[in-house]
């Protein structure tokens, strides 16, 4: 059974989840936060959809195969290794450019693949009820 | 740019060739797919088979050059700080072997995009083809220790990608599996001697270890290395009693088999035995016990192949023999035995790759394989019957095809050899019965009556015929101008197997001599083999039949033993419930953790707990009070919303204990367990019913003296002196070395990114898993 009141929070809390998920990406090298909690709170945006709608529903707001999500994250952070081999640098060695550095990416990477791996389980459980 | 480090010296080639040719492949795989989607299977096969093509041209460009002298050599930084480089050469011995990868790489290409047909297919295909004649090339061309290795395992994954092509066969993938294991246990060995050589030879560098050898024999260290590097060449070329995984790899694409299992894959264990034959060689043990490892395949493989009805079985049984004629030759070692080596080694490759084309433009054209329903082709089909043809006969030893040159060196090659008699007898029956298979494979299914079959046969496309056809008629040219060959590719391959280049080119006519007698021998006893063929097969079905007690059945034993057993441990220790699995987990560290605090005697520092604060008191009260109702609770519905609460407490407790990031990611986590647990508690009716109150009692009494365990853990570490040096360290270099204000974060992304990586790769491949148990059952 749906719940009106449950669907309009979603509604409502959705692009905040998406936006403070960015946010925790984003400040985590400063201050508490990081890839890693920003890929729960964002894919938790989504299990939210799935929970007051349907997956169909939040797969469709997904746009995006969550599995696909995983590669891209591993590819993403594996490139980011190597942006320092391309220097001359070790492998994994941090290049910075400002305020924005291949940790940063890395971090984007942890973020992508944790949104993959949290929607692909939880899709594909609540698809198999 | 430096990357050289004192002691390692650098040599480097006047340009980077050795390293383009190596890497091309590589560059050029993954171009594969997009290339045969875009412009069909075919037109992508023509196209990728420039890769090998150019290659191959550049080789026989860079030649000469790689003939005169010891080679070229090259040294490129790889793992400096290891000092290990990726050292390349180019002589003889490597010439020889990447001009057949190349040349017969470039053929295969060809062919396989048209045999495939589809473009999906065909571009992963090419995709690990591609990577695999790579990885070969990388075996022949390494001069380091560690180069050879790397790239000798990367032969064993790309064949392993190849012959399980088709994954969705329970045979492919048992054939694949079978082949990657033998081989990679004799990777492990020769890991294992090559780095005793290295260590008793104060080389990790080919050539140089070569000039090492009598250190090398008076080191105590040589029958170790001897007896590994044997085994990785015996795993990798098939000899006995290693040799069953090669007919298994037939379940591979026919391109593949013909690369793989005729001129490329299975030829390392040959290189890299002749490779060594100037290090290791001409020693009684080498001698004694290669030739015999040899002689016994080179028989086995003629006696296994002459039963066999199926066109690619034939063949790879004839290609086990093959080999251990190849080992044999490299075993006798005298110079005559290693022209005979290099000569056979060229025309193995030609024909052998010829006939297997063959074989899969004859199945690709007819829908039939095996040679007792096959017949007639030869109208249907003349330009595929000539090349076989070229092919049977190079194979059957007749003149004037480069067989029949190699032949007769083979057999004055052993003519001469300690045990020269039983050689010679075993020689001549083993060629006898090849050519037996020569005929079935390369003449039967071309002549007598057409024979009806699943397909009607029609000549096969230009893509599946240019291969066989040039094979074949390279063996005829090399044949009748076996100076040629000489120049081409064997004195080059005898001048560094054996030290100097043979004094006199090949030549086909030797006058009549005892090898000519001998020659004309095998092909008398050979055709009475051909006339005799029913009964012999009948004589040899017999056989096989035993041959299924041989060593294929130990090593299936040997692997069911080691999965029943990791089967029972895990059985015992995971349990079929989850419920047990746990309880030996808590028991188990639990008993660790008491004998670990018993041992070091527990101190514990003072906990004032009467003056906490109210917050820290209702926190802990909360927690215990949930902690009960979990125990209690009626459904499990209400037990998870309750371990929930808890979760979120467990949350407090760390924001209170400034642990800001371990707070916000274990509230996100708690939120997530509790809608997976109630998803799957939607799998699971009546759970509750499932655990009595003795169970509870049971259960609860485990998980509370857990936790007052791992609460006396975590106090008593409070009063451990710990060496806080990395601590330390960590904290002052986030900013200056991080760039970020927050320790944990800069240790996660930074510091110890590579962690990082492989936990979320590990949640990655979780991920999949679980998508797989919940989405890939069985239906029904």
């Amino acid at each position: 059974m749906k719940s009106l009141v449950l669907q309009t929070t979603t509604r409502l809390f959705e692009p905040l989840f998406l936006v403070f998920s960015l946010f925790l990406l984003l400040r985590g090298h400063h201050e508490p936060g990081g890839g890693f909690v920003g890929g729960l709170v964002a894919a938790s945006a989504f299990v939210l959809r799935a929970l007051a709608f349907d997956v169909a529903s939040a797969r469709r707001q997904l746009r995006i195969d969550p599995q696909r999500l995983i590669g891209i994250g591993l590819a993403v952070a594996l490139a980011s290794a190597f942006v320092s081999v391309g220097e001359g640098l070790p492998f994994m060695t941090g290049v910075w450019s400002g305020n924005v550095g291949t940790p940063l990416v890395f971090d984007a990477g942890v973020y992508v693949t944790v949104v993959g791996v949290v929607l692909t389980i939880v899709f594909g459980m609540a698809e198999e009820t | 740019m430096s990357f050289s480090k004192a002691g390692h010296e650098v040599r480097r080639g006047p340009l980077l060739i050795l390293l383009i040719v190596v890497l091309a492949g590589f560059v050029a795989a993954p171009l594969a797919p997009w290339l045969c989607r875009s412009l069909g299977a075919t037109r992508g096969g023509a196209l990728l088979a420039l890769v090998p093509l150019t290659l191959c041209a550049t080789l026989a460009a860079i030649g000469p050059e790689a003939l005169a002298g010891r080679g070229i050599f090259e040294a490129h930084p790889w793992v400096s700080g290891l000092g290990v480089g990726l050292d390349l050469r180019l002589d003889g011995l490597a010439l020889v072997f990447a001009l057949l990868i190349t040349g017969i790489g470039s053929l295969v290409v060809l062919y396989a995009g048209a045999y495939l047909g589809d473009p999906g297919q065909a571009g992963r295909f090419l995709l690990f083809l591609l990577a695999f004649m790579a990885s070969m090339l990388g075996v022949v061309l390494a001069d380091g220790v560690i180069t050879l290795f790397v790239f000798w395992e990367l032969t064993s994954v790309t064949s392993w990608l190849l012959i399980g092509f088709d994954h969705e066969k329970a045979e492919s993938r048992r054939a694949a599996l079978q082949a990657l294991l033998v081989t990679a246990l004799g990777g492990v060995a020769l890991l294992a001697g090559l780095l005793l050589l290295g260590a008793a030879g104060g080389s990790m560098r080919l050539s140089e270890l070569e000039g090492a050898r009598s250190a090398i024999l008076s080191s105590g260290l040589y029958e170790a290395i001897l007896v590994l590097v044997l085994l990785g060449a015996a795993t990798k070329s098939a000899q006995f009693p290693f040799h069953f995984w090669l007919p298994n790899a037939m379940a591979a694409p026919t391109p593949a088999s013909a690369y793989l299992h005729s001129s490329t894959m299975v030829k390392a264990g040959v290189y890299l035995l002749a490779r060594l034959s100037p290090t290791l060689g001409a020693t009684e043990l080498f001698t004694l016990t290669v030739t015999s490892l040899g002689a016994a395949t080179f028989v086995l493989g003629a006696v296994l192949a002459a039963p066999q009805t199926k066109l690619k079985r034939l063949l790879a049984y004839s290609t086990v023999s093959s080999l251990g004629l190849l080992v044999m030759l490299l075993g006798v070692g005298t110079q005559a035995a290693v022209v005979a080596a290099g000569a056979y080694l060229v025309a193995h490759a030609l024909f052998k790759a010829a006939l297997f084309l063959v074989a899969g433009a004859v199945d690709h054209e007819t829908g039939e394989r095996d040679v007792e329903k096959l017949g007639g082709l030869r109208s249907a089909m003349p330009i595929t019957a000539a090349a076989a043809g070229l092919a049977a006969l190079s194979m059957a030893g007749i003149p004037p095809l480069l067989g029949f040159v190699a032949k007769e060196v083979v057999y004055e090659a052993a003519l001469p050899a300690p045990g020269g008699v039983l050689v010679i007898g075993l020689s001549v029956v083993a060629n006898a019965l090849l050519l037996l298979v020569a005929f079935e494979s390369g003449v039967r299914p071309f002549v007598g009556a057409l024979r009806e079959t699943p397909r009607k046969p029609h000549e096969a496309p230009a893509a599946l015929s240019v291969g066989p056809v040039l094979l074949g008629a390279a063996g005829l040219a090399l044949g009748m101008a076996p100076a040629l060959a000489s120049s081409l590719f064997v004195d080059g391959f005898v001048a560094s197997v054996h030290g100097e280049a043979p004094g006199k080119p090949l030549s086909f006519w030797h006058g009549f001599t005892p090898a000519l007698g001998l020659s004309a021998l095998t092909v008398v006893i050979g055709l009475a083999a051909v006339a005799l063929r029913a009964t012999l097969r009948r004589a040899g079905r017999n056989l096989a039949a035993a041959a299924r007690f041989g060593p294929e059945r130990a090593w299936d034993a040997l692997w069911s033993a080691l999965l029943s057993i990791a089967r029972a441990q895990t059985d015992l220790l995971q349990g079929r419930r989850l419920r047990h699995g746990l309880a030996l987990t808590a028991l188990a560290s639990g008993a660790f953790v008491v004998s670990g605090l018993l041992a070091g005697g527990l101190r514990l520092p003072p906990i004032d707990v009467v003056s906490a604060p109210l917050a820290e008191w209702a926190l802990g009260g909360l927690l215990v009070l949930g902690c009960v109702a979990a125990l209690l609770a009626r459904t499990a519905l209400a037990a998870v919303a309750v371990l929930g609460i808890i979760g979120t407490l467990v949350t407090l407790v760390f924001a209170r204990f400034s642990a800001p990031d371990l707070a916000v990611t274990q509230f996100v986590i708690e939120t997530l367990t509790v809608i997976l647990f109630v998803l799957v508690l939607f799998h699971l009716p009546n759970y509750a019913r499932l655990s009595r109150p003795s169970t509870r009692l049971r259960d609860g009494l485990l998980a509370t003296s857990f936790g007052v365990v791992m609460t006396l853990l975590a106090l008593s570490v409070g009063s451990l002196r710990r060496d806080d040096s990395i601590t330390r360290f960590l904290a002052a270099e986030s900013v200056p070395g991080g760039h970020g204000r927050n320790v944990v974060n800069v240790i996660l992304v930074d510091f110890r990114a590579l962690d990082t990586l492989g936990e979320i790769t590990v949640l990655g491949v979780a991920a999949v898993g679980a998508f797989a148990l919940l989405k890939l059952r069985p239906r029904g």
